[in-house]
């Protein structure tokens, strides 16, 4: 039963204090009628006897305190889900906007979740291929892990976010798979490269998209991911469904974040974001994960691009802290033409032990991404001297060193936009690139695998067609 | 029961007001739910409560009832093995109960009520008894026995004691006190915010011996001891924590995951029933009490999970044990403070933590500590605090830590630096420190040998010196050496790699004792000496730099426990290959 209001003291910003009202509860759902009769939402932010301070997920302007009418709903804001939000897109508080039916709901959930008891949680070890080199061999993925890329301004972090939705999958498995994409504050042009990146591949069936427009309200962006992950926690959990969520871009949340924080007045912790911060970016980032006994899961990419380039800056730094890894994008490799430009060195991804080696991928894929990232790692620091003192000062076996880390970076790292390698073929170009160095540097690989994977064997002939690819790209 | 009413609700904190005879930190339930809270501020006639859960849907007009009583946690057999939130609820009960997430307003109590505990009694009918005393023993698990204690405020003459099977709840023995009989059960309840009783603190003076190389021989702990671990990005610090979990010689274990992450916390929940007990062969989770508080469960529960760790740690100290607590992360728990501060609208100090941190902070480590037990026998107990901290972006200066490494008496600086290089355990020897090195001096000097913390100094001052030469090598390239300096660079290499380095997933190198850990740094600091007398002579560096028996003190870490008559062998193979190498002078001639 809605119980209305007409008795609005202060708007302050997307803030709104009412007086006189009775039985409000903290979280609960309302309705804001503007003076020309347009209705947005809002949520109680604090209540105290009988006045309640509101945040407006509508833009306030055009509200006024004398004709703003605020209704309160009885309920948290929630989501109306059913199977059949497949296919669908919806606004950044889970409206339809694709002109298609009104949804028949299932069930109606709170957006907050609950969290999952640890104990109930199951390790992610299912790796996902994602056919990209770079993921896969350096640094892969697995199921139920959240794995943030961490980019910046004009690197292309969207087209490495439609790539890994476009391309993933378990290795052997055939299962039902979904992909949720919230979008936060991104521009239309951006979103629109998704939609009809969905559209184009017919993977739009198998999608969820939540939109929230650069000039959309921002604060309406606080609920988005949480509308998504509620999403993927029903299809994941209640459908069995292997789940990936897209959360695009983490950085306007926090900023849409801070405003309401500053709004507010509260006291700032780093750069004016709230003190805050970490414990609501966990309740978003925890909700990937897998559960015992239960087959679905929910794999998290959310992507954020930093201020400045700057990994210390409070929403990767906490991120991180919550996250398992990182794959950071490269403006230097970017600026070379290199797609996609991922920065091996300090990407990281925490769960990949688990994921890999007899049994997941192959028994040699430890040894060698340990060799590849050590030899790519000492070939980048040869070229770095050269450019210094320049080639001459090189030592032979330096050199070589030199030539690899550019091939690695130009046959390895570098591959086609629609480019699907498989981990096979990503293991094997590993061993093909590893032939330029001398084999005595071969130290973290063993030996009977440098025989069975370099040096003839089943490996070889796989390397062909990868290899005629990357050629063709060039 | 008093009933009061809610007037405010602004995120996890609830003002009440109309609670009869509110105290400060009284736990309180709060709305139909009935979600746990504690009273943290009051003012006239108001209380603000922070609540352990999520509080959507609190209301003014919604209820709160007192139960008069602080936060407490249940303590008795059934602790051990067990999972716990941050307020003492068993989560592998509510799993079982109530399903995969942790809804609102679920109660479990701590200890188990219907699981029977065999009780042999420790005392006779007529004995008496004062709080402390051991009434008697539970075999709680296959390596820890249980000593069930007379709680506090309980002394008098033994009535009756019962010998069998009983639940915590009923009664296993009866004594007559001054003001009348009391029934004591096998489980007692204690306020996690007040420390619990001894009867006397002593300076902490046994090393605790962790098997790990870089700690007992550089930068050692000692029981009773604090310590505190930065842990950026990616630096091995799970590792090292299992590690200690795992070896030190401590006989219990607290593990605190306190806003970690809910997928590192599994992988705790999943490894420590499977890893071995090095001193039993059982699992180390008979000895293992965990607590799990994740990143996205409520706030102040968060704020609480120390708190419920280290009382359940010091339960095990009063009778007689050795406990490691060990906190993963401290800053998680200072962000809650400072959430919590932030609400009360409290005048912040840095970076909005609250001008208290420093303080709560010291006492919490205040309550590691060796002591005297309460109880006649004149026992002793430890509990050593472990924490670590999670500084943003890495960055030392920042208010946790600072607040930190002003109480804590050990740091292990590890550095993501050396874990990229695959250097672990990944502390760096340039910037840790511990001040228990007097204590442990003494005892290596009385047990191990007394050259040791000689032979500690001089490796010490090796690796510095190879911090200070790289800077030259870095500007002006290798040639700027001198001969002796390069045999020190390469000393200083072994150093690293055959004695800080360790693997601890290699079964001979994962533990190494005291003794094999002097014999390993004689060995490496005998041949730099050896071999820098060589150098005197005239013998050529490259060809010390040649010898194969380089390769023979870099296996030497792989020698077993049993086989430390190996280090002596190895130590005259050094003298004899160094001393047939021809001075070039005599070459010369």
């Amino acid at each position: 039963m809605a119980r209305e209001y007409l008795t609005v003291r202060e708007i302050v910003g997307p803030l709104i204090l009412l007086e006189g009202v009775e039985g409000a509860r903290y979280n609960e759902l309302v309705e804001v009628e503007f003076p020309d009769g347009k209705v947005g939402l809002g949520n109680v932010l604090e209540v105290e006897e009988d006045v309640v301070l509101l945040q407006s997920f509508e833009a306030t302007s055009g509200l006024d305190v004398a004709h703003t009418r605020i209704r309160f709903t009885g309920r948290g804001l929630e989501l109306a889900v059913t199977r059949d939000i497949l296919g669908r897109v919806f606004d950044g508080l889970g409206r339809p906007i694709d002109g298609g039916p009104r949804v028949i709901p299932e069930k109606r959930l709170d957006i907050n979740g609950s969290p999952i008891n640890p104990f109930a949680r199951d390790y992610p070890t299912d790796f996902i291929q994602t056919g990209i080199s770079a993921i896969d061999g350096l640094n892969p993925l697995v199921r139920g892990q959240k794995l943030p890329i961490f980019s910046g301004a004009g690197l292309p972090h969207n087209r490495l976010a439609a790539q890994i939705a476009r391309q993933s999958g378990v290795l052997g498995k055939a299962e039902e798979f979904a992909v949720i994409f919230a979008a936060m504050g991104i521009t239309f042009e951006e979103a629109d490269f998704f939609v009809s990146e969905f559209r184009s591949q017919a993977a739009l069936e198998r999608a969820v998209l939540f939109i929230n427009l650069a000039d959309d309200p921002a604060i309406e962006r606080i609920a988005t991911p949480r509308m998504a992950l509620t999403a993927a926690e029903f299809l994941a959990f209640e459908y069995d469904m292997q789940v990936l969520v897209l959360l695009t871009d983490m950085t306007y949340y926090c900023e849409a974040l801070r405003e309401i924080s500053a709004a507010r007045k509260e006291v700032p912790g780093r750069r004016g974001y709230p003190g805050y911060l970490y414990t609501d970016l966990a309740t978003i980032y925890e909700r990937a994960g897998r559960i015992k006994e239960a087959r679905g899961s929910i794999t998290q990419i959310p992507v954020l691009s930093m201020p400045d380039d700057d990994k210390t800056h409070p929403i990767p730094d906490l991120t991180g802290y919550i996250t398992e890894g990182q794959i950071i994008l490269s403006r230097e490799l970017n600026r070379r033409g290199i797609y996609p430009p991922i920065d091996v060195l300090p990407s990281l991804s925490r769960l990949k032990e688990k994921g890999i080696g007899e049994g997941k991928t192959r028994e040699d894929h430890s040894g060698l991404s340990n060799q590849l990232f050590s030899a790519y790692a000492r070939g980048k620091e040869a070229r770095e001297l050269s450019v210094i003192l320049g080639e001459a000062a090189l030592t032979e076996e330096d050199k070589l060193f030199v030539t690899f880390s550019n091939e690695f970076e130009d046959r390895f790292i570098r591959q086609g936009e629609y480019e699907n390698r498989s981990i096979t073929e990503t293991l094997s170009l590993g061993w093909e690139l590893l032939r330029l160095l001398p084999r005595s540097e071969l130290k973290r690989v063993k030996e009977d695998q440098i025989r069975r994977y370099m040096e003839g064997g089943s490996g070889d002939e796989a390397v062909l067609p990868a290899a005629e690819a990357m050629d063709a790209v060039d | 029961m008093s009933v009061g009413e809610v007037v405010k609700v602004s995120g996890p904190l609830v003002v009440a007001r109309g609670l009869p005879h509110p105290k400060m930190y009284d736990l309180v339930k709060v709305g139909r739910d009935r979600l746990m809270g504690e009273i943290i501020e009051l003012r006239g006639d108001r209380a603000s409560i922070q609540v352990y859960e999520e509080t959507s849907g609190i209301g003014p007009g919604d209820e709160v009832i007192s139960t008069g009583e602080p936060l407490s946690v249940e303590l008795g057999p059934g602790l051990l093995t067990s999972i716990y939130d941050g307020v003492q609820r068993p989560l592998d009960v509510i799993r079982d109960k109530h399903g995969n997430y942790i809804a609102r307003g679920v109660e479990e109590p701590g200890l188990s009520r219907t699981a029977l505990w065999p009780f042999h009694p420790a005392v006779r009918r007529g004995e008496r008894v004062a709080p402390g005393d051991i009434l008697g023993t539970v075999p709680e698990t296959a390596v820890v026995t249980h000593r069930i204690m007379v709680p506090t405020g309980v002394e008098g003459e033994v009535l009756e004691i019962l010998e069998g099977e009983f639940t915590v709840e009923e009664t296993i023995a009866v004594i007559g006190t001054e003001s009348g009989e009391v029934r004591l059960s096998m489980m007692q309840r204690w306020p996690v915010r007040r420390p619990r009783l001894y009867r006397e603190k002593r300076p902490p003076i046994r090393p605790l011996v962790t098997g790990q190389r870089v700690v007992d021989t550089f930068f050692p702990i000692v029981m009773g001891g604090t310590a505190c671990v930065p842990g950026p990005f990616g630096s091995g610090k799970t590792v090292l924590q299992h590690a200690i979990a795992k070896w030190a010689n401590s006989e219990i274990v607290i593990f605190v995951g306190c806003g970690e992450r809910g997928n590192e916390m599994t992988e705790v929940l999943l490894e420590f029933p499977e890893l071995t007990d090095p001193y039993s062969g059982e699992s180390l989770m008979l000895r293992t009490v965990l607590v799990a508080n994740t990143s996205n469960m409520p706030v102040a529960a968060r704020e609480a999970s120390v708190y419920t760790g280290i009382t359940l740690a010091e339960y095990y100290r009063d009778m007689g044990y050795n406990v490691t607590l060990q906190a993963d992360s401290t800053s998680r728990w200072a962000e809650a403070l400072r959430e919590i501060s932030g609400r009360l609208e409290e005048m912040p100090g840095e970076e909005g933590y609250p001008a208290y941190l420093g303080t709560r902070l010291a006492a919490f480590y205040e309550r590691a500590g060796r002591v005297v037990c309460l109880g006649s026998d004149g026992r002793e107990g430890s509990v050593t605090c472990i924490g670590s901290v999670s500084p943003p972006g890495g960055d030392l200066s920042e208010p946790v830590t600072q607040a930190t490494l002003r109480v804590v008496k050990v740091f292990w600086g590890l550095e993501d630096r050396l874990a990229f290089a695959r250097h672990f355990p990944a502390i760096s020897w340039l910037n840790s420190y511990s001040l228990y090195l007097e204590q442990a001096e003494k005892q290596w000097k009385e047990e191990v040998d007394g050259d040791y913390p000689r032979l500690r100094e001089e490796a010490m001052s090796i690796l510095q010196r190879e911090a200070e030469l790289q800077e030259i090598i870095r500007l002006i390239g290798i040639e700027a050496l001198s001969d002796q300096e390069r045999l020190l660079m390469e000393t200083a290499k072994s150093l690293r790699e055959d004695f800080l380095q360790q693997n601890a997933f290699d079964e001979a190198d994962a533990f190494t004792s005291s003794k094999k850990q002097f014999r390993l740094l004689k060995l490496i600091m005998d041949f730099h000496r050896l071999a820098e007398s060589a150098l005197e002579e005239g013998k050529s560096l490259q060809e010390i730099l040649e010898l194969p028996v380089w390769e023979e003190i870099a296996r030497a870490k792989f020698i077993s426990e049993d086989r430390l008559e190996r280090f002596e062998e190895l130590e005259d193979k050094c003298e004899r290959v160094l001393a047939s190498l021809a001075s070039e002078r005599a070459r010369r001639v």
